[in-house]
């Protein structure tokens, strides 16, 4: 088991949470719903309600750390099933939101490969599913885990060759060069 | 006839381009208008609202703003995903201050005035059942089906407004009109493990791996799912989960646009069965011929 210092709460860290957020953490109970259908519990280190804990608790550390931030598949159980009406897939998106812009990757596949699919759509305005491949191959350094799809995917004409770029790119590349230029206060 | 716009989504230029196609050829069939947003782009799909919410919003505000360009004020999509990207955009921009930070990254700024529907709640919703009975040429008799409808279609029920977040029957509801017999199916707003795909197959294999096992478990033919990445995970995954699990599916996995156009008799060049992975004759072959099903 592990302990955790309450003394060690760094406020701010809360503060931040619930802004960003629009949530009031301080309303968890800690009643353990959101776990109970948290269909990714059994890869995460801290399952969602401990999560929730740890950032009431201002345990900024633990959590920038952790791993679960970067598993959540966004289901929206937890939000949905919450007694106190707490957005919590919220509250994970906005802690993953932290853990990045202060360069943590502890899940490093899942960052890279969501980095690989916005250049694409940065680059083309549009996902461009093999490019998108290609980039998170060069990137991440891995063979491409999914060779056996190949041929089921190709036969069957399902993705194409060259990229359908849009007439609107630039105002799409512009996007995320305004949001570059205003950081998190985008 | 009721004109809706059309946001298609990318993987429906792709990985399901079949699910374009078919919903295109049924709207048709049951005088729904689809008309194509002027150089739509990527909503940004999970990727981008895991990195801000901001840019998120914007990049689906940009189609928004098309949308409202093109003077209308409905919108649909085929795609859950990009459903809940956009609806979720709106949704947040009802904040004023929100508004303003999205409008800050756009070209052209987005006013907030359309509402987004998935294909299928425009179907259920304005569609008279009555008349789609009527068209009915090849009924689904005879063909077991569970349907699933992902986890993020109808939640949170506060942002996406149609059907039970729990237990939704919109598909259930029109599958059973077409004639099909629908099981109970317990996981139908279950996570597939979404796009964790390429960087973590071992979630999907999981995650869809107990799709599969339930639907197994309550005697399905094939499952009938609305969305693409669903429908990718379970079906030309099923041989990757089978390797891992140690199993062996064999159950075809449709897009309901499919069987809805099947039973219409469309023209099944527009319905693409030759491009899922599981052997669809494996549950169309269930079907009893009309003659058959007196
Ligand atoms: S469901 Fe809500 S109140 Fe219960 S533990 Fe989770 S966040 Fe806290
Ligand atoms: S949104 Fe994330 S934390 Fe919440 S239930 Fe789904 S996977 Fe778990
Ligand atoms: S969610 Fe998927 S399909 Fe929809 S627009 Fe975005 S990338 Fe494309
Ligand atoms: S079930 Fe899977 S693919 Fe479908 S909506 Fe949820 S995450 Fe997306």
């Amino acid at each position: 088991m592990q302990i955790f210092n309450l003394a060690d709460a760094d406020q701010g860290f809360i503060d931040e949470v619930e802004a960003r957020s629009h949530q009031n953490v301080k309303n968890c109970y800690q009643c353990g719903n959101c776990t109970a259908g948290c269909p990714y519990t059994f890869v995460y280190d801290y399952s969602v309600s401990q999560i929730m804990r740890l950032v009431q608790t201002g345990q900024k550390d633990a959590i920038l750390k952790c791993r679960s931030i970067w598993l959540c598949g966004s289901c929206q159980s937890c939000t949905t099933r919450c007694p106190n009406k707490i957005d919590v897939a919220r509250v994970m998106d906005v802690c993953r939101h932290m853990a990045r812009e202060e360069g943590y990757a502890t899940e490093r596949s899942v960052k890279i490969f969501a980095d690989s699919f916005l250049e694409s759509v940065e680059r083309h305005g549009r996902a461009y599913e093999l490019g998108l491949m290609a980039s998170y191959m060069t990137r991440s350094g891995r063979v491409f885990t999914d060779v056996d799809l190949a041929p089921q995917v190709l036969m069957r004409g399902k993705l194409p060759f060259k990229p359908h770029p849009i007439q609107g790119r630039e105002q799409v590349a512009r996007i995320f060069e305004r949001f570059r230029k205003g950081g998190k206060n985008a | 006839m009721l004109k809706v716009a059309y946001y298609p989504g990318c993987s429906g230029q792709g990985t399901s381009l079949e699910y374009d196609t078919s919903t295109r050829a049924v709207c048709k069939a049951l005088d729904v208008e689809l008309m194509d947003i002027p150089d739509w782009s990527c909503c940004g799909s999970s990727p981008a609202h895991t990195v801000n919410h901001v840019l998120s919003a914007a990049l689906s505000a940009r189609n928004l703003a098309q949308v409202e360009a093109m003077g209308m004020t409905k919108a649909a999509t085929p795609c859950p995903s990009c459903l809940t990207n956009l609806r979720t955009a709106s949704h947040k921009m009802d904040d004023p201050e929100f508004k303003d930070k999205v409008n800050a990254l756009l070209d052209v700024p987005c006013k907030n005035s359309v509402d987004t529907q998935s294909v299928l709640q425009v179907l259920a919703e304005n569609v008279d059942p009555e008349l789609i009975k009527g068209k009915v040429v090849k009924p689904l008799t005879g063909i077991k089906i569970a349907c699933y409808y992902g986890c993020i279609m109808n939640r949170p029920p506060e942002v996406m407004r149609f059907d039970h977040h729990e237990n939704p029957m919109a598909m259930d509801n029109l599958m059973a009109l077409l004639g099909a017999e629908v099981v109970p199916f317990p996981l139908k707003v279950e996570c597939c493990g979404a796009s964790y795909g390429i960087p973590r197959g071992d979630i999907v294999a999981t995650l869809s791996g107990k799709l599969l096992d339930a639907s197994r478990d309550v005697g399905a033919d094939a499952i009938v799912t609305a969305c693409p990445l669903c429908q990718m995970n379970l079906d030309l995954r099923q041989g990757q989960i089978n390797d891992a699990l140690r199993e062996n599916f064999r159950i075809p996995v449709f897009y309901y646009t499919q069987l809805l156009g099947y039973a219409l008799g469309i023209d099944r060049a527009e319905l693409g069965f030759e491009k899922l992975c599981v052997d669809p004759r494996l549950a169309l072959g269930r079907i009893k011929q009309p003659q058959q099903a007196m």
